[in-house]
């Protein structure tokens, strides 16, 4: 068989866990070979190491059948090897074409020869249907184009062997499809790709056969074709996994958040959001969508009372709360889950217990006269730990640094809806977590609907926002598109608004 | 010590047993530490919301002026004249802090640039205050000594320690230390600045003014820092001199470093800095290293050892991060935030 890559009996340990147990994962010339896994499966840990950026414990790295040590990135880039990270790794101030030649510069005498390597770019780019202006500079280029740039600069290093990094993450649905087609006409010119997702839809959509990891030990290769998705599901998580989400037919009650011509100046000083008006219900779940960037962090720190409102109002229950204080605004009912968990979420350096009573510390019986109360924090703790099953090593004594992604995301998660809040605004809520947490956050936040309160959800992820939301919103570039029935819309319709295409102006 | 032509290992004998030598210089070595225990503290209990105070010298000179001034213009009984010197100090020196920290809160200037600013509008005060109403009788440089009724000294704790300087200054020392570790661990305005410190953005989203929190530490932190003006300029000194910045508001960043800002920590930072300055002298007695020598020797001890915490914390981090990038593998990015 010809195989491009064979990463053989791998073998990585950290300090107190095996990375990797013995994997073995051979890549085909010309498929797509995807590497399936939760977060901390060792997905990372293994393309690292195909990268050059970790060095196995043990095993060997075979490259078109020869045996390679591969010490650094540079040395995977002279064999061929080019990584698209999640984090695009671009200078925004340079063109497409300073980007791509960065580091590998041709030159003509002391000058960079940017002529040859834009007409270069240019070649690349129509071979791969990749349509990237390699004049244009990368801060006026979308998300989607960005992508592109950072699959030319590997291309323009000759790479053969492509890995992305969970590469759909950023894009909208659409921008999502184009990738695909790319990727299909880049296997179709004789590269071969690494593709790493937790996203099985993807998977199925275009890998050719799929390694499934679990823990840091190989659970299978499977051809996908004949593979059901529940299927991959459950090698991955080890578990079967229920994907439709059990969601009961209610009538919502009277509006909790009302937003009536909301403006919003963003961090440049212009207005990230623009004369926005919204409700939101008691018992229903309205899904904002938009694609990263959109005004949805302005309008969410508006509401909490981290941003000035420019003009407009915000009511809650009634009550025009458009300026008071954050803590005032917390009392009257409003809990958040923030999207960055480690910036306005937790106080990393402080333990589990002491997060947990981060919005109620000054509150009876936590604290009197100014004094805290060990005992009724301890007490706290230990019955929202057990009741939302965050796993925490040594209980409330943990540190919030030292636990998982999902563990800390749940910490928050508890923290927020224990206080029974009337609105709970959730951005973002499960990135970055594997199914089981994500399952577990969806539960939480439906419960919160189901027993009449508000939710406001925020998401990047379309599936989340359809599968969630009563309602869902549509937000572009700081304007409201429109808001449509989740029963009555699909996938495809909510994409168009997401880039801007109001609806019924669609045909 | 070699290039001097001395033996090291003598020297640093002298240097300390010069320091613990007999009951004399162990209580020469606690007054020593006693100004350098309340600076410490100044500038760990800033570190712990997060806030630079490295106008500590700054903050002693007011907090010294303002008790002395008092001290020579009223003539009380001794403890009611020490306890309104001692207010007065802790009022100075917390306007000296506040005035950084309002500034941070308000304005966005960097504590560090408006307190060592403030730290020069302390010195030039007190430059003209001094020998415009306090002179001393022989030298235009020096106020006037203070009487015994307003010195932190006293004659039994004078005696027990057979004439050295130590002063009442050693016991508000630890009893602030004992408050300020109390405020840090079991009250909610630790709570609170300590969260500050670590993050003020999730600080604020929980409904913490942090801004008020930064004014409200700098004050505390320059109160700190004032008392120990006071124990300094009338417990362990009597007069107060014109043109030096004390170096306690500095050798109080090395204390705070070397304590890793814990309260508890700082009272063994400032032992062993005044071991090291008591010792000093013996060693320049009982030795020919010069004293400049000395004094580089000191500096590199505190470097060393303050290093030496660097070293380890670094150490801690990296094999934390180590296993936090393991445990978030796929994580990276998607979960962002590392």
């Amino acid at each position: 068989m010809d195989y491009v890559v064979e990463l053989l009996d791998i073998r990585k340990e950290f300090p107190s866990v095996v990375a990797c147990d013995n994997i073995t994962f051979q890549l085909k010339r010309g498929e797509i070979h995807a590497l399936l896994g939760e977060n901390g499966a060792g997905k990372s840990t293994l393309t690292n190491i195909l990268f050059g950026l970790y060095q196995p414990d043990s095993g060997s790295i075979r490259l078109r059948g020869r045996e390679v040590s591969i010490p650094n990135p540079n040395v995977a880039n002279h064999l061929g090897i080019g990584m698209v990270h999640q984090h695009f790794k671009l200078v925004h101030n340079f063109t497409v074409t300073e980007n791509i030649i960065l580091g590998s510069e041709t030159t003509n005498g002391l000058f960079i020869d940017l002529r040859s390597a834009a007409a270069r770019i240019t070649e690349l780019s129509n071979k791969y249907g990749l349509n990237v202006n390699p004049h244009a500079k990368i801060s006026d280029v979308s998300v989607g184009m960005q992508q592109r740039v950072e699959i030319l600069k590997m291309l323009y290093r000759n790479a053969e062997i492509l890995i992305f990094d969970e590469p759909t993450a950023v894009l909208t649905p659409q921008e999502i499809q184009e990738l695909m087609k790319i990727m299909k006409n880049l296997i179709a010119e004789g590269k071969s790709i690494i593709l790493i997702t937790h996203k099985l839809k993807e998977i199925k959509a275009v890998a050719d056969r799929c390694t499934v990891i679990r823990r840091g030990k190989l659970i299978g290769t499977v051809d996908v074709a004949s593979t059901s998705q529940e299927t991959l599901a459950e090698m991955m998580v080890g578990r079967k996994i229920t994907f439709t989400i059990d969601k009961q037919e209610q009538v919502c009650g009277g509006s909790t958040l009302v937003l009536e011509g909301l403006s919003v100046r963003n961090n440049n000083g212009v207005l990230g959001v623009k004369n926005l008006s919204l409700e939101v219900h008691a018992g229903e779940i309205v899904g904002l969508a938009g694609i990263d960037g959109n005004g949805q962090v302005e309008l969410v720190e508006s509401i909490i009372g981290l941003r000035k409102v420019e003009s407009g109002k915000i009511f809650l229950k009634g009550h025009d709360i458009t300026t008071l204080p954050i803590r005032d605004r917390l009392n009257s009912g409003v809990s958040h889950i923030p999207e960055d968990r480690h910036k306005h979420g937790l106080v990393l350096e402080y333990t589990v217990g002491e997060n947990l009573i981060l919005k109620i510390y000054n509150q009876e019986p936590f604290s009197r006269r100014g004094l805290l109360q060990r005992e009724a924090i301890a007490e706290h703790s230990n019955r929202v730990i057990q009741e939302f099953d965050v796993r925490a090593g040594q209980g409330a004594a943990t540190s919030a640094r030292s636990m998982s992604g999902g563990n800390q995301q749940k910490t928050i998660v508890a923290r927020e809806i224990d206080r029974n809040p009337d609105l709970l605004i959730a951005v973002q809520p499960t990135r970055g977590l594997d199914v089981g947490a994500i399952e577990y956050i969806h539960r939480r936040l439906l419960g919160q609907r189901n027993k009449g309160k508000a939710v406001l959800m925020v998401s990047l992820e379309l599936d989340e926002i359809m599968n969630l939301s009563d309602r869902i919103a549509v937000i572009n570039n700081g304007e409201l598109i429109g808001v449509v029935d989740a029963n009555d819309t699909t996938e495809n319709e909510v994409g168009l608004m997401m880039a801007g295409i109001k609806r019924g102006a669609m045909a | 010590m070699r290039l001097t032509g001395n033996s090291p290992i003598e020297g640093y004998r002298y240097l300390f047993s010069g320091g613990a030598m007999n009951i004399e210089r162990i209580g020469n070595t606690l007054a020593t530490a006693t100004p350098l225990i309340f600076t410490g503290l100044a500038v760990a209990f800033a570190f712990k919301t997060g806030l630079f105070n490295i106008g500590a010298s700054g903050q002693m000179l007011m907090g010294g002026l303002g008790a002395t001034a008092v001290g020579l213009t009223l003539a009380w009984p001794k403890p009611i004249l020490l306890t309104v010197m001692m207010l007065v100090a802790l009022f100075a020196g917390g306007l000296w802090g506040a005035i950084p920290g309002w500034l941070k809160a308000k304005f966005n200037v960097h504590e560090v640039v408006a307190s060592i600013m403030m730290n020069w509008i302390a010195f030039w005060t007190v430059y003209y205050a001094v020998p415009a109403y306090f002179k001393g009788p022989f030298l235009e440089t020096e106020s006037r000594r203070l009487p015994s009724s307003a010195s932190l000294k006293v004659p039994w704790l004078t005696n027990l320690f057979q004439g050295s300087y130590i002063n009442l200054g050693i016991f508000i020392a630890i009893a602030t230390i004992i408050i300020i570790a109390f405020i840090l661990d079991r009250t909610t305005l630790g709570y609170e600045l300590k969260a500050v410190g670590h993050n003020k953005h999730a600080a604020q989203a929980s409904g913490i003014n942090v801004n008020q929190r930064i004014v409200l530490s700098m004050a505390i932190a320059g109160a700190l820092a004032g008392l120990g003006g006071a124990s300094f300029y009338v417990g362990f000194a009597s007069n107060m001199q014109i043109g030096v910045l004390p170096s306690q508001g500095f050798d109080g960043m090395a204390v705070a470093l070397l304590a890793a800002n814990s309260p508890w920590g700082v009272f063994s930072g400032s032992i062993f800095f005044g071991i090291l300055h008591t010792g000093k002298g013996f060693m320049n007695a009982m030795t020919n290293i010069p004293p400049e020598i000395a004094d580089t020797i000191i500096a590199t001890i505190i470097y060393f050892a303050a290093t030496s915490v660097l070293v380890e914390r670094l150490w801690e981090r990296l094999k934390k991060k180590k296993i936090l990038r393991f445990l978030e593998k796929s994580d990276v990015g998607a979960g962002g935030g590392e």
